[in-house]
């Protein structure tokens, strides 16, 4: 499992680097994020090694923001003051992107099997 | 005692034995309410508090805890590799799809957000709402947002979008099983995709690809809309 836990940190610090290159623009862990994707789609890194790395963190993901959640209380005045506003914007929101992605997706499908029709 | 109560090692059984607790509770109940999160970190803030342990000892006992989010971002880009034949296959009709729901997410959370009156900080804590924890809490932090605020955002709209999805999706008449799963996985992230499961192997798949991809598109995209609405 080590060679698999230096691999993800080595992609993690090496996102972190881009990262700081690109002044802070994308988040290093997402670049590092899509340089692993990339690694293992180019055949440079075994997807083997990284499964049980990756199928721990998954699993125990919710954990791992358990600490920071807790800090939600040194931001309960500005989520009280503001509660309407969180409310509706994520409701409205979340509604907007289940609807766009699904229309936009079935329209593609439909498009493409009225082209092999013809 | 104060010296035991504030030392990382308390600190960090404390939160995976309650976190632990929180996840037999959701198995036994099994009501989405109950999420794990929104169980322990009331009662996290609750104990802490109880026993006067300092929100900085705390931050400080469980950074080992909050360290492995960026980690767990990273692997995300194996996830998104196991789905890769999925993304081949789609590839121009689901990155335009997940593209276009992502800039109308940002562009809808930060007008009715403004509408309201909101400050900076809390529309930067929202505009990642739909990606999955950890790269929404990370993007957040970039934009000047409140991590807290954007975790506990993110379980909310993954629990709300988990039980509306399959209704709104019925009511639209969306038949493809691709469309579904998609539109699930990036409205919902991970709650989204354990709904799509429910709905079948096809919707489960391609939901998870749709997190990775909805989590990279908003990475890139909500710097991109903050800098024209300036």
């Amino acid at each position: 499992m080590l060679p698999g836990i230096f691999i993800v940190l080595f992609f993690y610090a090496f996102g972190e680097f881009v990262a700081w290159l690109l002044n802070g623009f994308i988040p290093g862990s997402v670049i590092g994020m899509v340089l692993l994707f990339a690694a293992l789609g180019f055949k440079l890194v075994k997807p083997e090694q990284i499964k049980p790395v990756a199928r721990f963190l998954c699993d125990n993901m919710a954990l791992f923001f358990v600490p920071a959640g807790v800090g939600i209380v040194n931001a309960l005045d500005i989520l009280s003051r503001y509660w309407q506003a969180v409310l509706v914007a994520c409701a409205v929101s979340t509604v907007v992107v289940i609807v766009v992605v699904a229309l936009i997706q079935q329209w593609f499908e439909k498009h493409r099997k009225g082209a092999e029709d013809r | 005692m104060e010296e035991w109560l504030h030392s990382e090692i308390f600190i960090l059984t404390l939160v995976i034995g309650v976190y632990l607790l929180a996840v037999w509770l959701f198995k036994k109940t099994k009501l989405s309410i109950l999420n794990p999160l929104l169980v322990s970190i009331p009662v996290l803030a609750l104990l802490t508090h109880c026993l006067g342990i300092s929100y900085e000892a705390f931050e400080k006992g469980s950074r080992i805890i909050s360290f492995l989010l960026g980690p767990t971002v990273v692997v995300m880009g194996y996830l998104l590799y196991e789905q890769i034949e999925q993304l081949k296959t789609n590839a121009v009709s689901i990155i335009t799809s997940v593209f276009v729901g992502c800039i109308t997410g940002i562009l809808s959370v930060v007008f009715i957000a403004r509408y309201f009156g909101a400050d900076h900080a809390l529309i930067a804590s929202l505009e990642p709402k739909s990606v999955t924890t950890p790269i929404a809490m990370s993007i957040a932090e970039r934009s000047g947002g409140i991590p807290a605020i954007a975790a506990v955002v993110v379980i909310v709209v993954g629990i709300f979008g988990g039980l509306v999805g399959p209704f709104i999706l019925e009511r639209l008449g969306i038949k493809s099983r691709i469309a579904r799963g998609l539109a699930l996985g990036s409205a919902a992230h991970g709650l989204g995709t354990a709904k799509a499961m429910e709905l079948g192997a096809v919707e489960g798949a391609i939901s998870g690809l749709a997190i990775g991809v909805m989590g990279i598109m908003t990475a890139i995209l909500v710097p991109v809309i903050e800098f024209f609405l300036k």
